[in-house]
């Protein structure tokens, strides 16, 4: 009984951080339609950059500046914002697939130097040695990770109101202006990629913050951590929760990492013993067919985005009609 | 050095290859098709088919064309895993992008491409397996060119250098002596203007495909020969074909035929500075530098 | 409706009929918007700005959907015909801006222009060069290093090039300076007379009612008046209302 208690703690606390960074997402994507190809690259800067800041001093490693774990995770985020606020810079003024290939570059080129760069990241080998916080009060097993759970929902929960309220602000009704006419919103004196980069700067910490505490949960992360895989999955669980709906982003995180953790059980479960090197290949051809046939079916997702008319302050019967 | 730089040149054949149906996939549809370098993968494993097929039925098709490790076998297959992938490309947009084109906007259709190009990827992984298969067992042995300092090249080498610009050499004829060319680059710049003027643009764009997807396969056969088959090839060419086009400009064919070259030379001169683990970052460096200094690239015009 | 079968209906050319027309299904920007070419003359759209002239003119073009009324042209049904079937109809369009391929050297954008499978391309080319001498000139060279006066005359020579009865014009004049202005009205005027039929949307109300035999006036996506453009350059009411007044007539 506690092994599957011990494992839904385990399933749930990944889905969650997981929903934390399809919570970035939904930021940059579903609120504001920017198209980010390498989440990966910023979830794992919010990993690296935690354990290497708050991890303890190794040799022939710059990392290790044994930082108190709150000041780590923040750093993470900052390197992950930094990161998107560089490559936003560049792009966000140009055409939208500026910004998808140069993510998607950032990705490649991340993970190219987290496994080559060992006086970093550790190459290969990774980031290791990091202490988890409160380990030494709570103490390993079940218990930490209970508790950790919690902590992760907390955020969660924490992230999710922030966004809602940042949604619903006058700074979120400007995304979604920008979004869907980008034109009338500049004529509004707005400067569009500014607001952009506002938006996907604080979509990319977010995700920096969900590499952190994924980090802080395994204590360890490594070039495996930060494959493209990461990324196709992170979409799809904001694709089939619907883009643009916080809701449907964590209802999605924990839809997905679901089936993709029950599919990479059965597969390994009844596939033929020749064929279990071919696993990984069926989850991505399942993920790829997911994310396409939601897009050609129901590109508006299981949980569409409610469409928040404009004028609703000025009439609170609509409002609550809803 | 010298041989960093040759090597560069032939990297940037088949880079260049990849990446002018990519640019015109790019400016006319109006998305980054992240699955365009599935179809160099698709047209490498095809022609292996093909390959296999006319070596079977026609044994003596399957000798060597010395010096060259290439076949007569492999040099037929070369057309007919054109078609193939020509009609794949098409069928793709046929039956996903222009189902996802009518239903949302354009990014939807980067998303899809992302999509297809996991499943493409990883079909031929479970057709083909997972280990790396070449055209041709033999060894090929490299020519010296020059002894002081010590070069050397392979006659495929030579041979994907020749073809691979003969190929662009068509190319260019069509697109600036024929109406067809005129066509084609008049929809790049300005779709319904291209209307206007007669040109029927669905037809345009099947065309689009069937050029794109011909030359990615011929693309992906040269990667082949240069180095090996892998089912995930694409993965590795997606980054450095998408560099030449931006590095070229996005909608200029001669950009994409430029910018590929010059993303094979610097990723091979690249090595005489960096180890060679970070070649798979220098064209993220290339495509940095670029929007630092030239966002629209060496041929490309500002286009909202 | 009372008009068909009327003798002088046949020097009608193309008629819309209560076009209903927009970009959004729910968002019409043509409401119920009537208007007729004749053969030989220019006829001339005129109204505020939003008035739905440029779609009017993109509606019969088929570049804007339309989701009632007709467009008949010589007798024929064309409503929401494919725009690459225009020419082959004989009907040329010249859009506003962007209305020439940059990329293009001028002697290509004329060569994508011919019609297609038109046996006497090379006569057309000719006569085209004869007309326009300036182009002749530059036909090497890329269509982006006309000035803008030049790529006017390049957008009409693409559209003569089809070899249309009916021209649809949509501000040619807009970005020109008034000499250039003047020159491609003139021009205008020269092809009507040469049998060309015109139907010319303009801002430049001026020189445009001057130069033009019919005159519609649109606002807010539905017909105000029209008459012959004599008559309404005179009436001072239409002046006042429609044509800013004093300005005008002070002219």
């Amino acid at each position: 009984m506690i092994g599957v208690l011990s494992y839904l703690v385990f399933f749930a606390t990944t889905a969650s951080i997981l929903a934390i960074a399809v919570l970035g997402l939904n930021l940059q994507w579903g609120n504001t339609g920017l198209f980010n190809g390498g989440v990966v690259a910023f979830f794992g800067a919010g990993a690296y950059g935690t354990l290497i800041l708050g991890g303890p001093p190794q040799e022939g490693m710059v990392g290790g500046f044994a930082l108190t774990y709150p000041m780590a995770l923040l750093g993470g985020m900052a390197v992950a914002g930094v990161m998107a606020w560089i490559v936003g810079l560049l792009t966000l003024r140009l055409r939208h697939d500026y910004l998808a290939i140069a993510t998607f570059g950032v990705a490649v080129a991340f993970e190219n130097l987290m496994r080559n760069a060992e006086w970093l990241a550790g190459g290969a080998k990774g980031v290791r040695g990091f202490e988890r916080p409160f380990r030494e009060a709570i103490g390993d097993g079940f218990l930490y990770n209970l508790v950790f759970f919690v902590a992760v929902l907390l955020i969660l929960i924490a992230t999710y109101v922030f966004l809602e309220r940042l949604v619903a602000s006058p700074f979120g009704r400007l995304l979604r202006a920008i979004r869907e006419d980008e034109e009338a919103a500049q004529s509004l004196g707005k400067s569009p990629s500014r607001v952009r980069l506002t938006a996907f700067v604080t979509g990319s910490v977010i995700m920096g913050l969900a590499g952190g505490l994924y980090g802080t949960f395994y204590a360890f992360v490594s070039p495996q951590d930060v494959l493209p895989t990461l990324t196709f999955q992170v979409w799809a669980m904001l694709i089939v929760g619907g883009a643009g709906n916080n809701r449907g982003a964590v209802f999605g995180a924990f839809l997905i990492w679901g089936a993709w953790t029950i599919s990479g059980w059965a597969l390994s479960r009844f596939a033929p013993v020749e064929a279990q090197l071919y696993t990984g290949s069926v989850q991505f051809i399942l993920i790829g067919a997911v994310i396409v046939g939601m897009l050609v079916w129901r590109p508006q997702g299981l949980l569409p985005e409610r469409l928040i008319v404009s004028q609703q302050g000025s009439n609170p019967v609509n409002k609550r009609g809803e | 050095m010298i041989q960093n730089l040759i090597d560069g040149v032939l990297t940037g054949s088949y880079l260049s290859l990849g990446a002018i149906g990519l640019t015109l996939v790019m400016h006319i549809l109006r998305f980054a098709n992240f699955s365009h370098a599935e179809l160099l993968s698709l047209g490498a494993y095809s022609a292996l088919v093909f390959d296999a097929l006319m070596s079977g039925l026609v044994p003596t098709l399957a000798e060597k064309l010395a010096p060259l490790s290439l076949t007569w076998a492999l040099i037929i297959a070369i057309p007919f895993s054109m078609i193939v992938t020509g009609i794949s490309a098409l069928l793709i947009d046929k039956l996903i992008f222009r189902r996802v084109r009518e239903k949302g906007q354009e990014l939807s259709m980067v998303f899809a491409s992302f999509g297809m190009a996991l499943i493409v990827r990883n079909i031929i992984g479970l057709i083909f397996g997972l280990s790396p298969q070449l055209y041709s067992k033999d060894i090929a042995f490299a020519m010296v060119l020059s002894l002081d300092p010590l070069i050397l090249i392979k006659p495929d080498q030579v041979f994907v250098l020749v073809a691979a610009l003969i190929l662009m050499l068509i190319l260019h004829l069509v697109l600036s002596r024929t109406t067809f060319g005129y066509a084609l680059r008049a929809v790049a710049e300005n779709p319904s203007l291209a209307q206007v003027n007669g040109v029927n643009l669905p037809r345009t764009i099947m065309y689009v495909w069937l050029i794109g997807g011909a030359l990615a396969s011929v693309a992906g056969v040269f990667y082949g020969l240069s180095h090996q088959l892998i089912p995930v090839m694409g993965r590795d060419l997606v980054l450095p074909i998408f560099a030449a086009t931006i590095v070229g400009g996005i909608g200029s064919v001669y950009g994409a035929v430029l910018g590929g070259f010059i993303v094979g030379i610097a990723a091979n001169l690249a090595l005489v500075v960096l180890p060679s683990g970070y070649t798979p970052s220098v064209p993220f460096l290339l495509i940095i530098i670029v929007l630092m200094i030239r966002p629209h690239g060496l041929f490309g015009e500002a286009r909202a | 409706m009372l008009i068909l079968g009327q003798p002088w209906m046949t020097n009608v050319v193309l008629e819309a009929r209560e076009l209903t027309a927009g970009y959004v299904p729910d968002l019409p920007i043509l409401r119920g918007v009537s208007v007729r070419a004749m053969r030989g003359k220019i006829t001339l759209i005129i109204g505020p700005n939003g008035a739905g002239k440029s779609t009017l003119i993109k509606a019969i073009a088929g570049l804007v959907p339309i989701s009632a009324g007709t467009v008949n042209f010589e007798g024929t049904d064309i409503t929401g015909l494919r725009t690459d079937r225009l020419a082959s109809h004989g009907i040329a369009y010249v859009p506003q801006n962007n209305n020439i391929f940059r990329s293009l050297t001028i002697r290509q954008n004329l060569d994508l222009a011919l019609r297609r499978g038109s046996a006497n391309g090379v006569a057309v080319l000719d006569h085209l060069f004869a007309q326009f001498p300036a182009l002749a000139e530059k036909q090497k060279d890329k269509a982006g290093s006309l000035s803008g006066g030049q790529r006017q005359f390049l957008a009409i020579a693409m559209a003569l090039a089809a070899e249309p009865r009916l021209i649809l014009m949509d501000e040619p004049s807009a970005g020109l300076s008034p000499k250039a202005t003047q020159e491609v009205l003139e021009h205008a005027r020269v092809l009507a007379t040469s049998g060309v039929s015109i139907l010319l949307v303009e801002q430049n109300v001026n020189q445009a009612m001057r130069l033009s035999d019919h005159c519609y006036i649109l606002a807010e996506g539905r017909n105000q008046i029209d008459g012959p453009s004599d008559d309404l350059r005179n009436d001072s009411v239409v002046g006042e209302i429609y044509l800013g007044g004093r300005r005008l007539r002070s002219s």
